[in-house]
């Protein structure tokens, strides 16, 4: 039976702990919302292609967290150099979850390159990452979930989603709510006074 | 004896001391000429973790990752550089990322390649459309200074500064003064 979007990232963030998550724009986003909002998800609401890079950002700046950034096919497509840079960096924190439904889900559901077959988890382990696995079922899901908690990364993952509508459930907008609370999450109350 | 002044100033050096200085833990970078030398200071400073990207645009992620982890970045970027982060800058402008942009200029001043020109020429217009606060620094000895305070500025006001490094300072005229840098 194929994945689901909404369970694959509810299982991916049940019991999250000290996990520090970024959303690529668009459904991942709303999915990591409908698994439960938090100061220390970071949701883009723009800027396609920069959500790897964001991650790997974090994940240098706060190397003893583990990083997990969320995202979609079509978000990743548009940011394929981040594989080559975070493949440099090697960050052992990060991990890179592409949530596969081969669709373009905000724009008309128009087919992305994954849907002619273009592998991504290829891309990354070619481009350096720890791991590159393409996922299909829940004990795969299962198996990233330990892995990219407990193995020295970075990690890469393309799960095979659904090509199905859900509804939206989305985070605040306003982008520098979201950089305070994150921050003052992580940080401390005198993150606003850096 | 008599070399000009603008060689006399070792400008990346003063400009790597500022960012010591100020703490910059994270420097992005896509390789350029102009840019060489800085590159070289950051790489070998082990206080910095210096990032080599494909595209200027990963920077603004990078900068933005980073500030939300409590680091501060600065990205070295030719003038052409700055074509490839606009739209990026968005996010920088909406989240009021405090991030530190430092140009060395193409385009500007005795360019041989036409292909430069237009982006040269577009590059302080695009920045401030997009909310960056430009300087321009047109002398060898005047660059630090101008990175201080952009960076201040930049810090001190959660939004983009940048150094537009003139093509007088870095003196490129020929393919082959390119190739030998």
């Amino acid at each position: 039976m194929i994945l689901q979007r909404r369970e694959v990232v509810a299982t991916l963030l049940a019991e999250r702990g000290e996990l520090l998550v970024v959303a690529g724009l668009g459904s991942t986003a709303w999915d990591c919302t409908a698994a439960g909002d938090s100061a220390l998800t970071f949701p883009m609401w723009g800027a396609m292609g920069s959500a790897a890079m964001t991650g790997l950002g974090l994940a240098l700046a706060q190397p003893a967290r583990r990083v997990l950034v969320l995202t979609g096919d079509g978000e990743m497509l548009m940011g394929l150099g981040s594989l080559a840079t975070i493949g440099v960096q090697r960050p052992h924190n990060l991990s890179l979850v592409v949530i596969d439904n081969e669709r373009y889900g905000e724009t008309g559901m128009q087919a992305t390159h994954t849907a002619h077959g273009v592998d991504l988890a290829a891309m990354a382990r070619a481009a350096g990452f720890a791991s590159g696995g393409l996922v299909r079922d829940r004990a795969g899901v299962a198996a990233l979930r330990q892995s990219m908690r407990e193995d020295k990364g970075p990690h890469f993952a393309q799960i095979k989603v659904a090509a199905e509508k859900v509804p939206l459930v989305l985070p605040p907008r306003d982008g520098a709510l979201l950089k305070n609370r994150f921050r003052q999450a992580l940080l401390g109350e005198d993150a606003a006074l850096q | 004896m008599n070399a000009p002044l603008a060689a006399a100033v070792d400008w990346p050096l003063a400009v790597h001391q500022v960012l010591s200085r100020l703490g910059f833990g994270i420097v992005g970078f896509v390789p350029d000429a102009g840019h060489k030398r800085l590159i070289e200071l950051c790489q070998a400073d082990a206080r910095v973790r210096t990032v080599v990207m494909t595209t200027e645009e990963e920077g603004i992620g990078l900068a933005t990752g980073a500030w939300l982890g409590g680091a501060r970045t600065a990205l070295l970027m030719q003038s052409s550089g700055v074509g490839n982060i606009v739209n990026a800058l968005g996010m920088v402008r909406e989240c009021r990322i405090p991030l530190l942009l430092i140009v060395t200029m193409r385009g500007e001043y005795g360019e041989f390649n036409p292909w430069q020109v237009p982006m040269g020429q577009a590059t302080a217009e695009v920045l401030r459309a997009m909310g960056a606060v430009v300087q321009h620094a047109n002398a060898a000895a005047e660059v630090a200074a101008h990175v201080d305070a952009a960076a201040r500025l930049a810090f001190g006001s959660y939004r983009a500064g940048a150094v537009l490094i003139s093509q007088r300072v870095i003196g490129i005229k020929t393919f082959q003064e390119q190739a030998e840098q």
